[in-house]
C-alpha cells in the first residue's frame, strides 16, 4: 500500500537526531513491547509480514505521531483483535482508556503469474504495480530500472503471507539502482541496493540503456 | 461522499498510556496461554545479553586477521556467524556482509520499517528508526552521513542498502591504520555498532 510508512526519498524531514551509543529503549515498556512481538512471532502466533502490515495499517496521523515501539505494540494488539484473542472493547477496558488500533486493510495477492527468473548482470525494471495490500516494494523504485547483482534464498511472498494467503516462496534480487535514476533531480550520487521480490520485477526491454 | 465536516470534527480521544496498553496486551496473551509473565522478562534479558554489537565486532575482527574466514564471511555470512555461535532469527534467511574499501563506502537502512541484523549488530539505535534517517539516507546519503559526522572523500562511491526483505546486512568497516599488530580481541573492542551500520568510520 502507498502508505505513510513508505518513507524512502520523502522530502521535508530534518537532520537525523544522532548520538553515538544512542539508546535502543527509552522506557521499560518499550523493552517489554519488543519482547511481546518477538515472542509472538517465535511462537508462531503472528508472522513478520502480517505484523509489518498491521503497523502500516495504522491511521496515518497515529503512525506519524507514535514512537517506534508504540507502532510495534499497536500492530501486535490489532492482530490479537483480528485473530479473535480479544475484542477492542476488552483492550480499552484492560488499558483503562482508549487503545487505538490499526485500520482494516485491503486484500492481498498471490505471486505474479508471468514472473521471470533473473541472474546477476541482468537489467530489470520494477513493475509499475499499485498494490493496496501489503507489499515490500518501496514506492521510490516503482517503474525504475536497475541491475541484478545477486539472488537471495527464497522467502515467503510478503504480499500473500501478510494476508494468510498461500503462495510460492520467492527469491529476492539484490538490485542496484543509480540514485539519479530513482530521483533524476534533487538527489545525491549513490548506488541504492534494494532487495526486490521476483514478482515485482520484469526484464528490461531490449534497447539502449543507461543502467550501470 | 463522506461527510468531511463530521469526520474532522470527531472528538480526539485521549489514548491510554503505554504502560497500560502493554499491560493489556500482556494480559490477553497470558490468558490465551501464548506466553507467561516470566517469558517476557526472560526474553528481554536474553535480548539485552545476547544481541550485542560485540557479536558483529568479533566476526569483523576475525575477518581482518584471518583471510580464509573473511572469504567465508563475505560469501555466506549466516554460516560464518553460526560457526562462531551467533545465530539469527528463523526469518532472517540470508546475511550479507558489505566490505568498505578505500573506494567504496556502504551504509544500511530500512526505509519501510526498521529491519536490522539485530542478533549480530544489536538492536537498532533510536535514530535508525526515526523518519529522518529512513526518508533521507537513500536519497541524500552523502549529506546525511556528513551531518552525522562522517565526511567521505568526493570520489568515494556510496552504496546504500535498503533492508526491504528479510536479507540482513552488516557493514565491515575499514581496519584503522593504527591497529597494526593488534590482537583479535583488541580489534573487536574498537568496532562500534555505528560503524557496522555504516554511519561512522574507525579512522580518527
Amino acid at each position: 500500500m502507498d502508505g505513510v510508512h513508505d518513507l524512502g526519498g520523502r522530502q521535508g524531514f530534518g537532520p537525523v537526531r544522532y548520538a553515538r551509543n544512542a539508546a535502543v529503549f527509552h522506557h521499560d515498556w518499550e523493552r517489554q513491547a519488543n519482547a511481546l512481538y518477538a515472542l509472538c512471532a517465535r511462537k508462531g502466533l503472528i508472522n513478520m509480514d502480517e505484523y509489518r502490515h498491521a503497523i502500516e495499517r495504522m491511521e496515518p496521523r497515529h503512525y506519524l505521531s507514535a514512537s517506534y515501539y508504540e507502532r510495534s505494540l499497536t500492530g501486535l494488539a490489532s492482530l490479537l483483535v483480528e485473530k479473535g484473542l480479544a475484542s477492542a472493547e476488552e483492550l480499552n477496558a484492560l488499558a483503562a482508556g482508549h487503545f487505538p488500533l490499526s485500520l482494516p486493510g485491503s486484500p492481498g495477492r498471490g505471486n505474479v503469474s508471468d514472473r521471470s527468473c533473473f541472474k546477476p548482470g541482468d537489467q530489470v525494471r520494477v513493475r509499475s504495480d499499485y498494490i493496496s495490500g501489503h507489499v515490500r516494494m518501496p514506492a521510490y523504485i516503482r517503474g525504475k530500472s536497475g541491475l541484478v547483482i545477486s539472488a537471495s534464498p527464497a522467502y515467503p511472498f510478503p504480499d500473500a503471507h501478510a494476508h494468510g494467503l498461500t503462495a510460492d516462496d520467492e527469491p529476492t534480487y539484490d538490485v542496484r539502482f543509480q540514485a539519479k535514476e530513482l530521483w533524476p533531480e534533487a538527489s545525491e550520487p549513490a548506488l541504492v541496493h534494494v532487495g526486490v521480490f521476483e514478482s515485482y520485477l520484469e526484464p528490461l526491454p531490449d534497447g539502449p540503456s543507461t543502467v550501470t | 461522499m463522506g461527510d468531511l465536516t463530521k469526520q474532522s470534527s470527531a472528538k480526539p480521544q485521549i489514548s491510554a498510556n503505554l504502560n497500560q496498553r502493554v499491560f493489556a496486551v500482556k494480559h490477553v496473551l497470558e490468558r490465551a496461554g501464548v506466553l507467561a509473565e516470566s517469558d517476557i522478562e526472560a526474553f528481554a534479558q536474553m535480548a539485552q545479553e545476547s544481541w550485542i554489537p560485540q557479536n558483529g565486532a568479533r566476526l569483523i575482527a576475525r575477518a581482518w586477521t584471518d583471510p580464509a574466514f573473511k572469504q567465508q564471511l563475505l560469501q555466506n555470512g549466516k554460516a560464518a556467524a553460526e560457526s562462531m555461535g551467533f545465530g539469527m532469527p528463523a526469518h532472517h534467511r540470508h546475511f550479507v556482509v558489505l566490505e568498505n574499501t578505500e573506494r567504496v563506502h556502504n551504509v544500511i537502512c530500512c526505509s519501510l520499517c526498521s529491519c536490522t541484523a539485530f542478533s549480530i549488530i544489536g538492536l537498532p539505535p533510536d535514530w535508525y528508526k526515526d523518519f529522518e534517517y529512513r526518508s533521507r539516507v537513500v536519497r541524500q546519503a552523502r549529506s546525511v552521513l556528513a551531518e552525522m559526522g562522517l565526511i567521505l572523500a568526493a570520489d568515494t562511491e556510496i552504496r546504500v542498502w535498503d533492508t526491504t526483505a528479510d536479507t540482513r546486512y552488516m557493514v565491515m568497516p575499514r581496519r584503522p591504520s593504527i591497529s597494526e599488530g593488534w590482537s583479535e580481541a583488541e580489534l573487536a573492542s574498537i568496532i562500534t555498532k555505528e560503524s557496522m551500520i555504516g554511519v561512522s568510520s574507525l579512522e580518527q
